[in-house]
């Protein structure tokens, strides 16, 4: 379980709204500093600052155009960070499915201890699902 | 709504520092709370990818107590937990704090995990609090919960 260095930056540039909408607008193409901070009403220091911490996250690139220096979405780090997240969400879902089968476990041991027939209906309702193995 | 969506996990940001888990299960509050203390059930599901076992669960559920789960894939790489319970009301509260150990300690997780009746089952609501904004994003990449285009990343759809 390596939680790379560059994630935990990725995550870290994220926990800032403007640097969320900076990424927001280059999802729509690329853009100069000077384009990015009309619309922020922030100084060129500050928006470049912001871009600083979101290039060395790995979330954005610049490239040079004459002297213009457009940034975009650097895809590798957004596609880390994606696959990070649906793991980390995987995993979870994962935990709670094999719980709903230990539940399904600990039920069917009570009824047979004690009288099966007399459970109206074991709820095969919602969870149509099919047992994995264990 | 259609029985699909009736036991899917949903997983959202809250507030700054707040993360909330929620999930039904078809059994009741009692089942579903011992399942979350007692270490031979807990080994059973408590084990994240595909791959991964939990060869070491030290519990004691009682204010005060600790506990220390340890998981590895069997290929040596492994991590673990450790944490104190705050609170317990069986069967439908359990306040832990707990961290994760990478090896190095995180930041602590304070976790109130609440089990309340839903008709013959159970509604989880797990509701993880982190000590600034920072380490929640780290942890899981949220803020992605509002302004963002759809464009930007399927980040929005996975929160």
């Amino acid at each position: 379980m390596h939680v790379g260095f560059n994630l935990n930056a990725s995550f870290a540039a994220l926990s800032d709204p403007t640097r969320r909408a900076i990424l927001s607008r280059l999802a729509r193409g690329e853009a100069t500093v000077m384009e990015l901070a009309k619309p922020f009403e922030m100084t060129q220091p500050a928006i470049s600052q912001h871009l600083k911490v979101l290039e060395e996250a790995g979330l954005i690139v610049q490239r040079v155009d004459g002297a213009r220096r457009p940034r975009r979405l650097a895809k590798a780090g957004i596609d880390a960070m994606d696959q990070w997240l649906a793991m980390l969400r995987k995993a979870l879902e994962k935990n709670y499915d094999r719980l709903d089968e230990v539940l399904a476990a600990m039920e069917s041991g009570k009824e047979t201890k004690s009288n099966r027939e007399t459970k109206p209906n074991t709820k095969t309702e919602p969870n149509t699902k099919k047992r994995k193995k264990q | 709504m259609n029985t699909m969506t009736m036991t899917k996990m949903t997983l959202k940001t809250e507030g700054d520092t707040h993360i909330v888990v929620t999930r039904r299960f078809a059994a009741p509050p009692e089942a579903v709370y011992r399942a979350h203390t007692d270490p031979k059930l807990l080994q059973q599901w408590l084990l994240g990818p595909e791959g991964w076992t939990m060869p070491v669960c030290i519990n004691e559920a009682r204010p005060g107590g600790k506990f220390r789960y340890e998981w590895t894939n069997g290929k040596g790489a492994g991590f673990h937990i450790t944490g104190e319970f705050v609170e317990l009301q069986p069967p439908n509260k359990i306040v832990h704090i707990e961290r994760m150990h990478l090896p190095d300690p995180r930041p602590d997780n304070y976790i109130e995990t609440r089990f309340d009746p839903d008709g013959t089952g159970t509604l989880m609501t797990m509701r993880m609090t982190l000590p600034d904004a920072q380490t929640r994003a780290a942890m899981l990449a949220t803020g992605m919960e509002r302004g963002m285009e759809a464009s930007y990343v399927r980040l929005e759809n996975m929160l």
